[in-house]
């Protein structure tokens, strides 16, 4: 065997290499090229502006706005989406009462497993179509609910001050599902028998959560949390289809200004490229100090 | 290596593939300008007055929208027929956008685009980069089969301007489009009730309606630039057409005229009375008109592509009808008539295009009265020829955008700073309407708003600035 490892390796490496240098670096490398010029996107001219574009930026309060828009969602997006994946995770997995170690989920659980995992097979343009019927303010499912309980109706993504929230609520409906698998299959791996030390013990379910499962699970959480802050910086297609940015800007993200900036309302690609350099860094150093914060030492029980 | 590791790994490959930064760059900035590109052409002739050569392929890409590309396939047929030898590439696309701008920049452009819809090319950029061939010789040909007059002749009043940039015709707009307020006959009929011509009788219907139990008023919520519309329509009879030309020059506190104010306290009426459908700005452009058609509200506006764009779930017999916005009083500049008519779905063909004489002589086929005749019959759409409905069966609200159009005749008005400042439209006034319909600011608020967009548009230089006269 091991005579033949070079071939090997460089037959299966070279061609996804060669395709991830053309079609993902190199893109990356001109746009680095394309912030500092004045492209306008539909002829082969440009000039050289230096960083004109990136002072632009700096005082494009729009832009400022969307920003504002995704640190919020950097914040709420991981917090929220791993607190329920973690959750419904743990209930599925070791919150049934049935059994000798308290190990198993609850009544149903394989249902529910599949509820949860069904967004994800879904196309998000789907969801977003979805709803928008479900948040349509006279004749939607949740206005109907709100209306048959003797409470108000608002006009979720007619209000400034609802419309980004009631967007956010989708992204995590969205994404849990995913996060509940991915916990689940990590609980899965972990020893029977430590729970049932634990128990022997008389720890409660919950400290058995926060002492033992969650510490096991921190490797699991920690990719979780990269993937999340990276969703997050994004949202693009949801806030398109749902309320493009509005109303009155106050649902917009980075993602939208760019693609309003080059294909939507203008053609300026210097310019959208230049917000595509600043979201790279920002992603970029979001994912290093979430790799860096939530470094711990590693529990290996095998 | 263990599970955990793979994962780790995966986490890390994925920093690489962040979001859709490279995505903007999928098409490289090109070479050099390679002005290689010469274009087919052949001998001039009296049959052949645009010098077209008669091998030359044409390539011809349709936005497949409302219209979809039916009616392009027949025109199509009609110019193969002139030209048996040339061979056409047909293609429709819902993203003219994404489609295209890959070969504007590689400089091999197709011949006829119809740069249309949501995924449209901003013309403003198209133009400032002189990516778009200059169409007059069209206008000056003799049309195909209207003896006697040049293409220029048979086009609709508007058709020219709407399409020009600086004075220089670039965009054939090809068809024809009424905006006003919506409304059922069928509903009106029945229960007594008549179209006001004067904004004091619009209030006083809009309370009776109200009344009755219904909205009075329903509007594309996420697409508030609708009710800019009637507002602004509303102004430009009041004060005149220079109430539309300072905007679309762009002149300072243009959206602050008299004429603007008077229209925005006019129409901030039906908020302060709550003559708007609640829920309403939650609502995108097709679930407030499914609204409207289903009888929750009586008026609503759009163009005239609303009827078949409501083909669906429009009840038999809803019959709706277009009419101009009310008069604010006697003083009004315009009479009651006059209503905003302007050509619309835009066709190019790019500067750069390999057999420009083609893409010219393929809008000539197009605006022949044969041609335009059979876009009517197939889209139901007006088309931009002066005539080519007669004779033809027309639907209900199409045939009351036509009588509209006629009671208006010499008076009617277009602006056009949307095809200007795309952004200012679609971006900055949108907003502002969304504010000032949901009633969270006042008619001031709302002029404000607007003008610090126009003079934000204004103070960007990176912006090419076009004048109208």
């Amino acid at each position: 065997m091991r005579h033949g490892k070079y071939p090997l390796i460089i037959t299966f490496l070279v061609p996804p290499l060669l395709l991830y240098g053309i079609f993902v670096l190199s893109p990356y490398l001109q746009a680095f090229q394309i912030s500092t010029t004045d492209w306008l996107g539909y002829s082969p001219s440009a000039n050289y502006v230096g960083l004109e574009n990136f002072g632009t930026l700096l005082r494009d309060g729009a832009l400022w706005n969307a920003v504002r828009n995704n640190l919020v969602l950097l914040v709420m997006l991981p917090i929220v989406t791993i607190g329920l994946g973690l959750f419904f995770a743990t209930m599925l997995n070791m919150g049934g009462r049935r059994g000798v170690a308290g190990v198993v989920g609850v009544r149903g659980s394989s249902v529910y497993r599949l509820v949860y995992f069904f967004p994800q097979v879904l196309s998000v343009v789907i969801i977003a179509l979805l709803w928008k019927e479900v948040y349509h303010p006279n004749n939607g499912l949740l206005n109907a609910t709100l209306r048959g309980l003797g409470l108000g109706a608002p006009t979720w993504l007619g209000d400034p001050r609802t419309a980004f929230w009631a967007v956010v609520a989708v992204m995590v409906w969205s994404n849990v599902g995913f996060y509940v698998v991915l916990f689940g299959a990590a609980m899965q791996a972990i020893p029977r028998d430590i729970y049932e030390a634990v128990m022997l013990d008389g720890a409660s379910r919950f400290t058995t959560l926060v002492k033992v499962t969650i510490p096991l699970l921190w490797d699991t959480v920690q990719v979780a949390w990269i993937y999340l802050a990276i969703a997050a910086l994004d949202g693009f297609i949801l806030i398109q289809q749902m309320t493009d940015g509005g109303p009155n800007h106050s649902s917009d993200v980075i993602g939208l200004r760019m693609y309003n900036t080059a294909f939507g309302s203008e053609t300026k690609f210097g310019y959208a490229s230049a917000i595509g350099v600043v979201m790279f860094f920002l992603t970029l150093s979001v994912a290093v100090m979430a790799l860096r914060a939530a470094r711990r030492d590693r529990i290996e029980y095998s | 290596m263990n599970r955990r590791d793979i994962l780790r790994r995966t986490a890390a490959a994925s920093l690489l593939a962040v979001p859709a930064t490279g995505l903007l760059t999928g098409c490289a900035l090109g070479g050099d300008d390679n002005s290689t590109g010469e274009s087919a052409e052949g001998t001039k002739s009296e049959q052949n007055p645009l010098g077209v050569k008669e091998d030359a392929p044409l390539e011809v890409v349709i936005f497949n929208g409302g219209f979809g590309e039916d009616y392009a396939k027949a025109h199509e047929a009609m110019y193969t027929e002139k030209y048996p030898k040339a061979t056409i590439k047909h293609s429709a696309t819902q993203e003219i956008n994404k489609t295209l701008q890959p070969r504007f920049v590689d400089g091999t452009p197709p011949d006829v685009v119809n740069n249309s819809g949501a995924g449209q090319i901003d013309f403003n950029g198209l133009v400032s980069q002189n990516a778009i061939a200059d169409l007059s010789e069209l206008l000056d040909a003799p049309s195909l089969d209207v003896p006697g007059k040049t293409v220029r002749d048979t086009l609709l009043p508007g058709v020219v301007d709407v399409g020009s940039y600086d004075g220089k015709f670039l965009v054939l707009n090809y068809a024809y489009t009424a905006y006003g307020i919506w409304y059922s006959t069928k509903l009106f009929t029945d229960k007594g009730w008549e179209y006001p011509k004067t904004w004091d009788d619009h209030i006083a219907l809009c309370k009776k309606i109200k009344a009755s139990g219904m909205a009075p008023w329903t509007y594309a919520g996420k697409h508030p630039r609708y009710m800019s519309w009637p507002v602004i329509s509303t102004a430009v009879k009041f004060g005149g057409v220079d109430v539309a030309k300072a905007i679309d020059n762009l002149e300072p506190n243009a959206w602050k005229s008299d004429a603007m104010k008077a229209a925005a306290d006019a129409w901030y009426q039906i908020v302060k009375d709550g003559y708007i459908l609640p829920g309403t700005p939650g609502l995108d452009h097709v679930q407030s008109q499914t609204e409207w058609c289903r009888g929750k509200a009586a008026f609503i506006s759009c163009g005239s592509w609303l009827e078949s764009e409501q083909k669906k779930v429009t009840p038999a017999g809803f019959n709706m009808s277009v009419a101009p916005t009310p008069s604010l009083g006697t003083g009004d500049k315009l009479p009651f008539e006059a209503i905003r008519g302007t050509a619309s779905e835009p066709f190019m063909v790019p500067s750069k295009a390999k057999n420009q004489a083609g893409g010219l002589e393929y809008f000539r086929t197009m605006l022949s009265m044969k041609g335009a005749q059979d876009f009517t019959r197939k889209v139901s759409s007006l088309s931009a020829v002066a005539g080519s409905t007669q004779g033809i069966e027309l639907p209900f609200g199409l045939s009351t955008v036509v009588k509209a159009l006629d009671a208006s005749g010499n008076n009617g008005f277009n602006w056009v700073y949307n095809n200007f400042y795309r952004k200012l439209e679609r971006e900055l006034v949108d907003a502002a309407c969304g504010e000032f319909f949901s009633g969270r600011t006042t008619p001031a608020e709302f002029l404000e708003q607007c003008q610090k967009g126009a003079d934000q548009i204004a103070g960007d230089s990176s912006i090419k600035k076009y004048k109208r006269s």
